[in-house]
Protein backbone atom coordinates (compact mmCIF):
# COMPACT_ATOMS: atom_id res chain seq x y z
CA UNK A 1 0.00 0.00 0.00
CA UNK A 2 2.01 3.00 -1.02
CA UNK A 3 2.03 5.99 1.27
CA UNK A 4 2.31 8.81 -1.01
CA UNK A 5 2.01 9.11 -4.84
CA UNK A 6 4.90 11.12 -5.86
CA UNK A 7 4.63 13.38 -9.27
CA UNK A 8 8.40 13.28 -10.60
CA UNK A 9 9.64 15.27 -13.54
CA UNK A 10 12.96 13.81 -14.78
CA UNK A 11 15.19 15.75 -17.37
CA UNK A 12 15.86 13.48 -19.86
CA UNK A 13 18.82 13.71 -22.86
CA UNK A 14 19.54 11.03 -25.07
CA UNK A 15 22.47 12.10 -27.56
CA UNK A 16 21.49 10.16 -30.34
CA UNK A 17 18.23 11.68 -30.64
CA UNK A 18 17.67 14.54 -28.85
CA UNK A 19 18.54 18.51 -29.78
CA UNK A 20 18.24 19.45 -26.61
CA UNK A 21 17.19 18.13 -22.96
CA UNK A 22 13.49 17.65 -21.93
CA UNK A 23 11.29 16.59 -19.16
CA UNK A 24 9.40 13.25 -18.64
CA UNK A 25 6.91 13.22 -16.20
CA UNK A 26 6.73 9.90 -13.94
CA UNK A 27 3.80 8.95 -11.12
CA UNK A 28 5.62 6.93 -8.61
CA UNK A 29 3.99 4.98 -5.77
CA UNK A 30 6.13 5.53 -2.62
CA UNK A 31 6.54 4.10 0.84
CA UNK A 32 7.13 7.03 3.84
CA UNK A 33 10.42 6.48 4.05
CA UNK A 34 11.65 6.73 0.58
CA UNK A 35 14.51 8.75 -0.74
CA UNK A 36 14.31 10.12 -4.09
CA UNK A 37 16.99 7.66 -4.93
CA UNK A 38 14.07 4.95 -4.04
CA UNK A 39 11.82 6.10 -6.32
CA UNK A 40 14.00 6.95 -9.70
CA UNK A 41 14.94 2.99 -8.55
CA UNK A 42 11.29 2.35 -8.95
CA UNK A 43 10.90 4.26 -12.22
CA UNK A 44 13.54 2.03 -13.87
CA UNK A 45 12.61 -1.27 -12.59
CA UNK A 46 8.83 -0.78 -14.01
CA UNK A 47 8.12 2.53 -15.86
CA UNK A 48 11.11 3.30 -17.98
CA UNK A 49 14.20 0.81 -18.21
CA UNK A 50 15.86 3.59 -20.45
CA UNK A 51 16.37 6.27 -17.50
CA UNK A 52 20.48 6.47 -16.88
CA UNK A 53 21.64 7.82 -14.00
CA UNK A 54 24.85 6.99 -11.32
CA UNK A 55 24.33 5.43 -7.80
CA UNK A 56 25.87 3.33 -5.56
CA UNK A 57 25.73 2.73 -2.01
CA UNK A 58 22.47 4.40 -0.90
CA UNK A 59 24.18 5.98 2.25
CA UNK A 60 25.61 8.75 2.00
CA UNK A 61 29.49 8.03 1.15
CA UNK A 62 30.26 7.07 -2.53
CA UNK A 63 28.95 10.30 -3.72
CA UNK A 64 27.30 8.89 -6.91
CA UNK A 65 24.14 10.04 -6.70
CA UNK A 66 24.72 13.55 -6.70
CA UNK A 67 21.69 15.30 -8.81
CA UNK A 68 19.45 18.77 -8.96
CA UNK A 69 16.29 17.96 -6.58
CA UNK A 70 13.67 21.33 -7.06
CA UNK A 71 16.71 23.51 -8.22
CA UNK A 72 18.99 22.44 -5.24
CA UNK A 73 22.10 20.44 -5.53
CA UNK A 74 21.48 16.88 -3.13
CA UNK A 75 22.56 13.24 -2.79
CA UNK A 76 19.44 11.89 -3.93
CA UNK A 77 20.17 8.84 -1.43
CA UNK A 78 20.18 12.08 1.32
CA UNK A 79 16.77 13.46 0.57
CA UNK A 80 13.40 12.00 1.63
CA UNK A 81 10.18 12.28 0.22
CA UNK A 82 8.69 12.92 3.26
CA UNK A 83 10.85 16.58 3.21
CA UNK A 84 8.79 17.31 -0.29
CA UNK A 85 5.91 18.08 -1.15
CA UNK A 86 4.20 18.71 -4.82
CA UNK A 87 5.69 17.62 -8.06
CA UNK A 88 9.45 17.24 -7.31
CA UNK A 89 12.01 17.73 -10.03
CA UNK A 90 15.08 15.55 -11.04
CA UNK A 91 17.55 17.42 -13.02
CA UNK A 92 21.43 16.79 -13.83
CA UNK A 93 24.19 18.22 -11.42
CA UNK A 94 24.46 22.17 -12.51
CA UNK A 95 27.39 23.59 -13.83
CA UNK A 96 28.49 20.42 -15.85
CA UNK A 97 27.90 19.02 -19.47
CA UNK A 98 25.15 16.17 -19.40
CA UNK A 99 25.95 12.77 -20.80
CA UNK A 100 22.17 11.29 -20.85
CA UNK A 101 19.88 12.05 -18.96
CA UNK A 102 20.71 12.48 -15.37
CA UNK A 103 24.57 11.57 -15.77
CA UNK A 104 26.71 14.44 -15.61
CA UNK A 105 30.45 14.54 -17.21
CA UNK A 106 33.00 14.99 -14.45
CA UNK A 107 36.37 14.63 -15.94
CA UNK A 108 36.64 18.79 -15.67
CA UNK A 109 36.67 18.28 -11.43
CA UNK A 110 38.58 14.55 -11.40
CA UNK A 111 41.62 16.49 -13.56
CA UNK A 112 41.12 19.54 -10.71
CA UNK A 113 41.48 17.06 -7.65
CA UNK A 114 44.86 15.80 -9.00
CA UNK A 115 46.05 19.16 -10.09
CA UNK A 116 46.39 20.07 -6.34
CA UNK A 117 49.00 17.38 -5.52
CA UNK A 118 46.66 15.37 -3.02
CA UNK A 119 49.38 13.44 -1.39
CA UNK A 120 51.42 13.54 1.48
CA UNK A 121 54.77 15.28 -0.12
CA UNK A 122 57.83 14.76 2.10
CA UNK A 123 60.90 16.91 2.01
CA UNK A 124 63.17 13.95 2.97
CA UNK A 125 62.27 10.87 0.53
CA UNK A 126 62.13 8.28 1.45
CA UNK A 127 61.27 7.89 5.14
CA UNK A 128 64.11 5.89 6.98
CA UNK A 129 63.19 2.05 7.23
CA UNK A 130 60.87 1.36 9.97
CA UNK A 131 59.50 4.57 10.84
CA UNK A 132 56.39 5.43 10.78
CA UNK A 133 54.88 9.19 10.87
CA UNK A 134 53.22 9.69 14.17
CA UNK A 135 50.33 11.95 14.53
CA UNK A 136 48.54 12.97 17.88
CA UNK A 137 44.51 12.78 17.90
CA UNK A 138 44.88 16.45 18.00
CA UNK A 139 46.77 17.29 15.16
CA UNK A 140 44.05 15.07 13.10
CA UNK A 141 41.31 16.66 14.61
CA UNK A 142 42.85 19.57 12.86
CA UNK A 143 42.13 18.35 9.25
CA UNK A 144 39.55 15.05 10.00
CA UNK A 145 36.19 17.83 8.54
CA UNK A 146 38.09 17.36 5.26
CA UNK A 147 38.74 14.06 4.77
CA UNK A 148 34.80 13.47 4.83
CA UNK A 149 34.68 14.84 0.78
CA UNK A 150 33.22 12.12 -1.45
CA UNK A 151 33.53 13.93 -4.49
CA UNK A 152 30.17 14.09 -4.89
CA UNK A 153 30.46 17.46 -6.76
CA UNK A 154 27.08 19.09 -5.34
CA UNK A 155 29.51 21.96 -4.18
CA UNK A 156 30.77 22.74 -7.54
CA UNK A 157 27.05 22.98 -8.41
CA UNK A 158 26.19 25.28 -6.05
CA UNK A 159 29.22 27.52 -6.99
CA UNK A 160 28.02 30.10 -9.07
CA UNK A 161 32.13 31.09 -9.80
CA UNK A 162 32.44 27.69 -10.89
CA UNK A 163 29.38 28.39 -13.16
CA UNK A 164 30.55 31.60 -15.07
CA UNK A 165 33.65 30.47 -15.37
CA UNK A 166 34.84 26.35 -14.96
CA UNK A 167 38.50 27.56 -14.95
CA UNK A 168 38.11 27.73 -11.29
CA UNK A 169 39.65 24.94 -9.65
CA UNK A 170 36.43 24.68 -7.13
CA UNK A 171 35.16 23.88 -3.76
CA UNK A 172 36.14 20.61 -3.79
CA UNK A 173 39.41 20.49 -5.19
CA UNK A 174 40.34 23.23 -2.67
CA UNK A 175 39.57 21.65 0.22
CA UNK A 176 41.56 19.00 -0.54
CA UNK A 177 44.49 20.91 -0.90
CA UNK A 178 43.62 22.41 2.13
CA UNK A 179 43.11 18.99 3.74
CA UNK A 180 46.92 18.01 2.91
CA UNK A 181 48.28 21.55 4.26
CA UNK A 182 46.94 21.01 7.15
CA UNK A 183 48.16 17.48 7.46
CA UNK A 184 50.92 17.07 10.17
CA UNK A 185 52.37 14.76 8.17
CA UNK A 186 52.78 16.98 5.22
CA UNK A 187 55.79 19.28 4.08
CA UNK A 188 54.47 20.25 0.83
CA UNK A 189 52.39 23.14 1.95
CA UNK A 190 55.02 26.40 -0.07
CA UNK A 191 54.66 23.99 -3.05
CA UNK A 192 51.05 23.52 -2.81
CA UNK A 193 50.06 27.22 -2.01
CA UNK A 194 52.00 28.19 -5.35
CA UNK A 195 49.03 25.91 -7.02
CA UNK A 196 46.06 26.66 -6.09
CA UNK A 197 47.09 30.39 -5.20
CA UNK A 198 47.82 31.15 -8.52
CA UNK A 199 45.47 32.24 -10.76
CA UNK A 200 42.26 30.33 -11.32
CA UNK A 201 42.73 29.44 -7.50
CA UNK A 202 41.41 30.57 -4.18
CA UNK A 203 40.77 34.07 -5.58
CA UNK A 204 38.05 33.34 -7.85
CA UNK A 205 36.31 32.73 -4.44
CA UNK A 206 33.94 35.19 -3.62
CA UNK A 207 33.24 33.41 -0.21
CA UNK A 208 29.02 33.02 -1.39
CA UNK A 209 29.34 29.85 0.73
CA UNK A 210 26.75 28.03 -1.13
CA UNK A 211 29.36 24.64 -1.43
CA UNK A 212 29.30 24.76 2.62
CA UNK A 213 25.96 24.96 2.64
CA UNK A 214 24.97 21.89 0.34
CA UNK A 215 27.44 20.22 1.44
CA UNK A 216 26.19 16.25 2.53
CA UNK A 217 29.17 15.77 4.49
CA UNK A 218 29.87 19.26 5.92
CA UNK A 219 33.15 19.06 4.75
CA UNK A 220 32.66 23.14 4.66
CA UNK A 221 34.96 24.08 2.09
CA UNK A 222 34.24 27.38 1.89
CA UNK A 223 35.90 27.76 5.30
CA UNK A 224 39.06 26.07 4.04
CA UNK A 225 39.21 28.31 0.73
CA UNK A 226 39.32 31.01 3.05
CA UNK A 227 42.10 30.03 4.66
CA UNK A 228 43.82 29.31 1.95
CA UNK A 229 43.52 32.86 0.66
CA UNK A 230 45.50 34.24 4.28
CA UNK A 231 47.78 31.01 3.50
CA UNK A 232 48.52 32.10 0.05
CA UNK A 233 49.03 35.77 1.71
CA UNK A 234 51.24 35.19 4.09
CA UNK A 235 53.07 32.73 1.74
CA UNK A 236 53.45 35.45 -1.37
CA UNK A 237 55.51 37.75 1.46
CA UNK A 238 57.32 34.80 2.31
CA UNK A 239 58.44 34.05 -1.01
CA UNK A 240 60.04 37.85 -1.32
CA UNK A 241 63.63 37.68 -1.24
CA UNK A 242 64.82 39.29 2.22
CA UNK A 243 61.43 38.84 4.06
CA UNK A 244 61.31 37.62 7.40
CA UNK A 245 60.15 33.73 7.76
CA UNK A 246 60.74 32.95 4.56
CA UNK A 247 63.10 29.69 2.95
CA UNK A 248 66.65 31.55 2.06
CA UNK B 1 52.88 28.02 -10.82
CA UNK B 2 53.30 31.01 -8.29
CA UNK B 3 51.05 32.79 -6.42
CA UNK B 4 49.04 35.39 -8.08
CA UNK B 5 49.69 39.28 -7.74
CA UNK B 6 46.14 39.09 -6.69
CA UNK B 7 46.89 38.12 -2.76
CA UNK B 8 48.01 41.94 -2.64
CA UNK B 9 45.07 43.32 -3.24
CA UNK B 10 42.78 40.50 -1.20
CA UNK B 11 44.60 41.28 1.86
CA UNK B 12 44.19 45.11 1.36
CA UNK B 13 40.51 44.30 0.67
CA UNK B 14 39.96 41.73 3.73
CA UNK B 15 41.64 44.01 5.80
CA UNK B 16 39.52 46.81 4.30
CA UNK B 17 36.45 44.68 5.05
CA UNK B 18 37.02 44.17 8.53
CA UNK B 19 37.95 47.59 9.08
CA UNK B 20 34.60 48.87 7.53
CA UNK B 21 32.62 46.06 9.44
CA UNK B 22 33.77 47.96 12.70
CA UNK B 23 34.26 51.50 11.69
CA UNK B 24 31.52 52.38 9.36
CA UNK B 25 28.06 51.74 11.60
CA UNK B 26 29.78 54.75 13.89
CA UNK B 27 31.00 57.00 10.76
CA UNK B 28 27.47 56.79 9.37
CA UNK B 29 25.73 57.35 12.27
CA UNK B 30 27.82 60.52 12.75
CA UNK B 31 26.62 61.36 8.90
CA UNK B 32 23.06 60.64 10.17
CA UNK B 33 23.49 63.21 13.05
CA UNK B 34 24.92 65.73 10.94
CA UNK B 35 22.55 65.72 8.47
CA UNK B 36 19.86 65.70 10.81
CA UNK B 37 21.50 69.31 12.35
CA UNK B 38 22.61 67.86 15.48
CA UNK B 39 26.52 68.47 14.98
CA UNK B 40 28.23 66.57 17.37
CA UNK B 41 30.95 68.51 19.51
CA UNK B 42 33.67 66.56 18.14
CA UNK B 43 33.07 67.87 14.67
CA UNK B 44 33.03 71.46 15.52
CA UNK B 45 35.73 73.11 13.26
CA UNK B 46 38.40 73.49 16.17
CA UNK B 47 38.00 69.97 17.73
CA UNK B 48 38.12 68.16 14.23
CA UNK B 49 40.72 70.59 12.81
CA UNK B 50 42.81 69.77 15.96
CA UNK B 51 42.15 65.64 15.55
CA UNK B 52 43.06 66.22 11.77
CA UNK B 53 46.30 68.36 12.20
CA UNK B 54 47.64 65.50 14.82
CA UNK B 55 50.25 62.73 13.36
CA UNK B 56 47.78 60.12 15.20
CA UNK B 57 44.88 62.29 13.61
CA UNK B 58 46.28 62.05 10.45
CA UNK B 59 47.41 58.30 10.71
CA UNK B 60 43.95 57.20 11.59
CA UNK B 61 42.06 58.83 8.85
CA UNK B 62 44.90 57.88 6.46
CA UNK B 63 44.30 53.84 7.28
CA UNK B 64 40.62 54.20 7.36
CA UNK B 65 40.14 56.07 3.46
CA UNK B 66 42.84 53.90 2.45
CA UNK B 67 42.04 50.43 3.36
CA UNK B 68 38.19 51.02 2.90
CA UNK B 69 38.74 53.01 -0.41
CA UNK B 70 40.74 49.37 -1.62
CA UNK B 71 38.30 47.08 -0.26
CA UNK B 72 35.49 49.17 -2.44
CA UNK B 73 37.33 48.69 -5.42
CA UNK B 74 38.10 45.14 -5.37
CA UNK B 75 34.22 44.36 -4.30
CA UNK B 76 33.08 46.04 -7.16
CA UNK B 77 35.57 44.81 -9.29
CA UNK B 78 34.15 41.43 -8.17
CA UNK B 79 30.72 42.66 -8.18
CA UNK B 80 30.71 43.74 -11.96
CA UNK B 81 32.37 40.26 -12.57
CA UNK B 82 29.09 38.74 -10.55
CA UNK B 83 26.60 41.25 -13.22
CA UNK B 84 28.21 39.94 -16.39
CA UNK B 85 30.68 42.69 -16.77
CA UNK B 86 33.43 40.49 -18.48
CA UNK B 87 36.31 42.91 -19.10
CA UNK B 88 38.16 41.96 -15.83
CA UNK B 89 41.19 43.50 -17.31
CA UNK B 90 39.73 46.63 -17.75
CA UNK B 91 37.05 46.68 -14.70
CA UNK B 92 40.07 45.90 -12.36
CA UNK B 93 42.07 49.23 -13.60
CA UNK B 94 39.57 51.42 -13.67
CA UNK B 95 38.58 50.88 -10.16
CA UNK B 96 42.14 50.49 -8.72
CA UNK B 97 42.78 53.60 -10.49
CA UNK B 98 39.93 55.90 -8.75
CA UNK B 99 41.82 53.59 -5.56
CA UNK B 100 45.01 55.08 -6.45
CA UNK B 101 43.96 58.89 -7.28
CA UNK B 102 41.62 59.05 -3.83
CA UNK B 103 44.97 57.72 -1.71
CA UNK B 104 46.73 60.62 -3.08
CA UNK B 105 43.94 63.01 -2.63
CA UNK B 106 43.57 61.63 0.78
CA UNK B 107 47.27 62.29 1.43
CA UNK B 108 47.67 65.59 -0.01
CA UNK B 109 44.49 66.64 2.21
CA UNK B 110 45.72 65.21 5.16
CA UNK B 111 49.38 67.18 4.67
CA UNK B 112 47.23 70.39 3.73
CA UNK B 113 45.80 70.64 7.15
CA UNK B 114 48.36 72.37 9.97
CA UNK C 1 27.47 4.89 -29.51
CA UNK C 2 28.73 8.33 -30.19
CA UNK C 3 28.93 11.14 -27.35
CA UNK C 4 27.30 14.28 -27.29
CA UNK C 5 27.21 16.20 -24.10
CA UNK C 6 24.95 18.68 -23.62
CA UNK C 7 25.95 22.38 -22.01
CA UNK C 8 23.39 24.33 -20.03
CA UNK C 9 24.16 27.79 -20.35
CA UNK C 10 24.00 29.87 -17.43
CA UNK C 11 23.16 33.68 -17.67
CA UNK C 12 26.32 36.11 -17.02
CA UNK C 13 23.62 38.79 -15.62
CA UNK C 14 20.88 37.22 -14.38
CA UNK C 15 22.17 34.12 -12.39
CA UNK C 16 21.68 35.11 -9.07
CA UNK C 17 17.72 35.40 -9.38
CA UNK C 18 17.85 31.22 -9.50
CA UNK C 19 17.49 31.38 -5.41
CA UNK C 20 17.47 33.31 -2.17
CA UNK C 21 20.99 32.00 -1.44
CA UNK C 22 22.42 34.06 -4.75
CA UNK C 23 20.20 36.84 -4.35
CA UNK C 24 21.36 37.36 -0.70
CA UNK C 25 24.85 37.11 -1.51
CA UNK C 26 24.52 39.78 -4.75
CA UNK C 27 22.67 41.97 -1.57
CA UNK C 28 25.60 41.53 0.26
CA UNK C 29 28.11 42.53 -2.00
CA UNK C 30 26.25 45.87 -2.97
CA UNK C 31 27.44 47.20 -0.23
CA UNK C 32 30.67 47.92 -1.42
CA UNK C 33 28.95 51.01 -3.39
CA UNK C 34 28.02 52.19 0.36
CA UNK C 35 31.73 51.74 1.33
CA UNK C 36 32.67 53.68 -1.77
CA UNK C 37 29.85 56.28 -1.50
CA UNK C 38 30.97 57.00 2.48
CA UNK C 39 34.52 56.94 1.58
CA UNK C 40 34.53 59.72 -1.11
CA UNK C 41 32.32 61.60 1.63
CA UNK C 42 35.03 61.23 3.98
CA UNK C 43 37.34 62.86 1.59
CA UNK C 44 35.23 65.17 0.66
CA UNK C 45 35.30 66.46 4.38
CA UNK C 46 39.10 65.88 4.67
CA UNK C 47 39.35 68.76 1.63
CA UNK C 48 37.19 70.69 2.69
CA UNK C 49 39.09 70.57 5.96
CA UNK C 50 42.18 71.19 4.07
CA UNK C 51 41.49 74.76 3.40
CA UNK C 52 41.68 75.54 6.74
CA UNK C 53 38.64 77.92 6.99
CA UNK C 54 36.06 77.43 9.84
CA UNK C 55 33.60 79.17 6.89
CA UNK C 56 34.07 76.63 4.51
CA UNK C 57 34.08 73.72 6.77
CA UNK C 58 30.81 74.88 8.56
CA UNK C 59 29.18 75.62 5.22
CA UNK C 60 30.21 71.69 4.18
CA UNK C 61 28.01 70.49 7.53
CA UNK C 62 25.19 72.58 6.52
CA UNK C 63 25.26 71.61 3.10
CA UNK C 64 24.75 67.50 4.31
CA UNK C 65 21.46 68.75 6.35
CA UNK C 66 18.60 67.63 4.79
CA UNK C 67 15.47 65.30 5.63
CA UNK C 68 16.10 63.23 2.98
CA UNK C 69 19.38 62.58 3.59
CA UNK C 70 18.85 61.86 7.50
CA UNK C 71 16.67 59.43 6.20
CA UNK C 72 19.18 57.84 2.93
CA UNK C 73 21.76 57.66 6.31
CA UNK C 74 19.45 55.61 8.41
CA UNK C 75 18.31 53.34 5.40
CA UNK C 76 22.11 53.47 4.83
CA UNK C 77 22.84 52.43 8.24
CA UNK C 78 20.57 49.62 8.65
CA UNK C 79 21.48 48.32 5.18
CA UNK C 80 25.27 48.40 5.86
CA UNK C 81 24.52 46.47 9.48
CA UNK C 82 22.91 43.97 7.99
CA UNK C 83 24.41 43.19 4.76
CA UNK C 84 28.25 43.86 5.91
CA UNK C 85 29.30 44.19 9.06
CA UNK C 86 26.55 41.40 10.75
CA UNK C 87 27.54 38.75 8.14
CA UNK C 88 30.75 39.79 8.15
CA UNK C 89 31.12 38.79 12.22
CA UNK C 90 29.30 35.92 11.47
CA UNK C 91 31.84 34.64 8.61
CA UNK C 92 34.84 35.42 10.39
CA UNK C 93 35.10 32.14 12.56
CA UNK C 94 35.24 30.18 9.09
CA UNK C 95 38.16 32.37 8.14
CA UNK C 96 40.00 31.95 11.73
CA UNK C 97 39.74 28.21 13.34
CA UNK C 98 40.34 27.90 16.72
CA UNK C 99 41.27 24.37 18.41
CA UNK C 100 41.51 23.50 21.80
CA UNK C 101 42.98 20.13 22.33
CA UNK C 102 41.29 17.76 20.18
CA UNK C 103 37.92 20.09 19.95
CA UNK C 104 37.45 23.16 17.92
CA UNK C 105 36.24 26.45 20.00
CA UNK C 106 32.13 26.75 18.69
CA UNK C 107 32.70 29.79 16.28
CA UNK C 108 29.58 31.45 18.69
CA UNK C 109 32.64 32.84 20.84
CA UNK C 110 35.18 33.92 17.88
CA UNK C 111 31.44 35.91 16.37
CA UNK C 112 30.55 37.18 20.11
CA UNK C 113 34.04 38.65 20.29
CA UNK C 114 33.67 40.49 17.40
CA UNK C 115 30.28 42.30 18.51
CA UNK C 116 31.99 42.82 21.69
CA UNK C 117 34.83 44.60 19.86
CA UNK C 118 32.23 46.49 17.52
CA UNK C 119 30.89 47.92 20.66
CA UNK C 120 34.05 49.27 22.03
CA UNK C 121 35.72 50.55 18.61
CA UNK C 122 31.91 52.49 18.20
CA UNK C 123 31.89 53.65 21.71
CA UNK C 124 35.11 55.13 21.16
CA UNK C 125 34.39 56.87 17.82
CA UNK C 126 30.94 58.09 19.27
CA UNK C 127 34.02 59.47 22.54
CA UNK C 128 36.31 60.95 19.90
CA UNK C 129 33.29 62.76 17.80
CA UNK C 130 31.86 63.93 21.39
CA UNK C 131 28.83 62.15 20.60
CA UNK C 132 28.57 60.64 24.20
Amino acid sequence: MPARQIELEVMRYDPEKDEAPWFQQYSVPCQEDWAILDALNYVKDNLDTTLSYRWSCHMMVCGSCGMMVNGEPSLTCKTFIRDLSGKIRVEPLENFPIERDLVVVLDDVLQKLQQVQPYIIRKNDPPPEGIEYRQSRAALAKFKQLTMCINCMCCYSACPQYGLDSNFMGPAALALAHRYNLDSRDQGKSQRLNIVADHDGVWECSFVGACSEVCPKSVDPAAAIQQMKIDGAMEYWKQKPGFPGGEP
Amino acid sequence: MTIAKKAVVWILFAAGGTLTAFVYPALIVLFLLVASGNVPEGLRYEQIHTFAASWPGKATLFVVVFLSLWHAAHRLRVVAHDFGIRKDKLVANAVYLVAATGTVLTAIYLLLIS
Amino acid sequence: MSRRPFVRTMSKTTWYMRNGRYKVYMLREVTSLLVGYYTFLVIFALAALSADSPDLWNGFLAAQQSPVMTALHGFALLYFLFFQTFPWFKLAPKAMPVQIGEKKLPGGYIVIGHYVAWAVVSAFIFWLAGVV
